[in-house]
């Protein structure tokens, strides 16, 4: 406890409030309202109607809510594949190579996501992969950009890891391989949920390189909310965002709950 | 290789024929026998491979043999070869590498090609001499750099101040409240602005309340498609990205330093100033150079403001490329946006590493 006296306390916590409310819960509360409302023009939304959400489930938004999952889906699997792989590989290799790698697959947070896509599009425009035109190129696009997160959070766990473990197994007489699955992979298990998780919240929100390449058959939704409010649609677009929000939170919570399955076994 | 690497294993194969053991492989006695084990397990990567497979597979029979040769009582156990590390532990990193490369690196080095040949062909620096002197190139640059610092600098003090009230004048609901920033980090940029339409634009809320309390034609709102919107819109979104390191490091002090403050008569806003603020310039550090990178690649918030007079780098690239279809211009920009960002990205891992966050 900062402040003892009961008005101090009082006082900060209005500023909390006021800082807090505004700021934060304001947004979310305000798309979730207009995702419900036909006209804004004043201090409230009227027009309540659930119209934009009977056209944010089917035809166009149905098809990018797809998309998206398809994307994110695959992205993370992906991202999650090699990421774990160059982690495990790292915690193997000696000090100097520990940190080449490291940095080498820290490299796609740092370079700004835009200039992902320009250079995905460059890259596969051209022979010999010509990628240019198919979901594929954002599906690659999206796993380049998840995939250091996917590091990053996996070789923090394999850090934590407590080596007694696989030396025991392997004294027993477990092979690598063995000991990989049997013993490696079930203790990360718990990170390697997270990771999936957070790569495919960021997946499902990936705007930036997916403004540079998406193909016409393979809107993913940012776009699409994009594509609304550009046209002036903004409740539809505020429909669709909640769509995304809460199937973003749907699979969190799903992942979420795995995890503490596995934490528990 | 493979051979200089089997010779301790058969040492240790050595050490085994004195251990009736017969399927005790490698790790029974020795110190030899731990090392040959460690080696083993840490550089196992996932199993399902193609490229250093056959690899493996070639070297591994002549491993079991060796081990034979130096142990002929010693009979051959089921898991041939599990003893010997056939393939150096680099191999098993190229792969991911080998995919990175292929994915990543390459696309880049391809920009940074196309940024140095125009489209007249040739090579030559003239792409970059026509963006650096292009008045809409040094905008862009001037605005993503003050956008980014004041951003960063909002959400330090931002986050530092509601940090500061949920971890130490706890509330009912704190705990809600820090499950809510978590979320909140799952959302997408671009959602912040599609809010600020409603909240701040020409006929939103603000606006709506101003004119319905004092009766005027249209509100006093009109920052939205300036500058200004969008560094609201960043500041909003980045600051739980510097709270959460900030309420983890509050987390870890103990309470009792407090205590112990406040009843020698310091006054919160020393403590805070003395006890806790130290404390936090790690977090603060890491979070805020985190924030300060993030902002300088943001290009969803920018987007959705929809504004012609906001423009910066990522936009820039952006409307180079895919409405101007100018790609050298739109790779020069994509360069200089990579060096200051990833340059600053190094500094950020750098500093996190020293202060140990």
């Amino acid at each position: 406890m900062l402040v003892h006296s009961r008005t101090g306390r009082w006082a900060a916590w209005a500023l909390f409030v006021v800082l807090f409310v505004p700021l934060f819960a304001l947004p979310l509360l305000v798309i979730l309202a207009a995702s419900f409302s036909t006209h804004w023009s004043g201090a409230f939304p009227s027009g309540p109607t659930a119209g934009h959400y009977t056209a944010a489930v089917r035809g166009e938004s149905l098809q990018a809510l797809t998309t998206s999952l398809v994307t994110a889906l695959t992205a993370s699997l992906l991202a999650l594949t090699v990421g774990t792989w160059a982690a495990l590989a790292a915690a193997a290799l000696g000090r100097g190579g520990k940190r080449v790698l490291d940095a080498l697959f820290m490299l796609p947070v740092a370079v700004p996501s835009v200039v992902v896509g320009l250079a995905v599009l460059v890259a596969f425009s051209q022979p010999p992969l010509l990628l240019n035109g198919t979901r594929w190129i954002v599906i690659l696009a999206h796993t380049v950009l998840v995939t250091a997160f996917a590091h990053q959070s996996v070789s923090a766990a394999v850090r934590r890891l407590d080596p007694m473990y696989e030396q025991a197994a392997a004294s027993l007489g477990a092979r690598p391989s063995y000991v990989l699955w049997k013993v490696k992979l079930p203790l990360l298990l718990p990170s390697l949920n997270a990771a999936a998780g957070l790569c495919f919240a960021l997946s499902m929100g990936e705007l930036s390189a997916t403004m540079m390449l998406y193909p016409p058959d393979w809107m993913p939704l940012p776009v699409r909310i994009f594509t609304a409010t550009d046209r002036g649609s903004l409740f539809t677009g505020s429909a669709v965002a909640v769509v995304l929000m809460a199937t973003t939170l749907l699979v969190l919570l799903a992942v979420s709950r795995i995890r503490t399955k596995a934490s528990y076994r | 290789m493979a051979s200089a690497d089997a010779v301790p294993a058969g040492g240790g194969g050595g050490v085994r024929t004195a251990s009736t053991g017969a399927g005790a492989r490698g790790g029974t006695t020795s110190a030899g026998g731990t090392r040959s084990a460690d080696p083993r397990t840490d550089g196992a990567p996932p199993a399902p491979s193609d490229a250093p497979v056959p690899h493996a597979d070639a070297a591994a029979p002549r491993g079991p043999r060796s081990g034979a040769g130096a142990a002929p009582g010693s009979r051959p156990g089921p898991p041939a070869g599990a003893p010997v590390r056939a393939v150096p532990r680099w191999v098993w990193a190229l792969p991911p590498v080998g995919v990175l490369a292929l994915f990543f690196l390459y696309p880049l080095a391809l920009v940074v090609q196309q940024s140095l040949s125009p489209d007249e062909g040739g090579t030559s620096v003239e792409p970059y001499a026509e963006v650096f002197a292009s008045e809409a190139f040094r905008e862009a640059l001037s605005t993503t750099v003050w956008l980014a610092v004041g951003a960063t600098l909002g959400c330090l003090v931002l986050g530092f101040v509601l940090a500061l009230v949920i971890a130490f004048i706890p509330f009912p609901g704190g705990r809600a409240v820090a499950k809510f920033i978590d979320v909140f980090l799952s959302f997408p940029s671009f959602l912040i602005t599609l809010a600020l339409l409603f909240v701040y634009g020409t006929v939103g809320m603000a606006n709506g309340l101003w004119t319905d309390v004092t009766g005027a034609a249209e509100g006093p709102f009109h920052f939205l498609t300036t500058p200004w919107g969008v560094l609201l819109a960043e500041i909003t979104y980045f600051t739980p990205f510097v709270m959460r390191p900030l309420l983890a490091a509050f987390s870890q002090l103990d309470t009792a330093q407090l205590e112990v403050a406040s009843s020698l008569g310091a006054r919160p806003a020393r403590i805070v100033r003395q006890v806790i603020l130290p404390e936090a310039l790690p977090a603060l550090a890491a979070g805020g150079s985190l924030v300060l990178v993030m902002c300088l690649n943001e290009f969803g918030i920018v987007l959705f403001t929809g504004a012609k007079g906001v423009t910066t780098l990522p936009m820039l690239v952006y409307s180079e490329a895919i409405l101007a279809s100018d790609y050298p211009a739109a790779c020069v920009v994509a360069v200089v946006n990579i060096a200051i960002s990833v340059g600053l990205y190094s500094l950020y891992r750098v500093v996190s590493r020293r202060v140990g966050a």
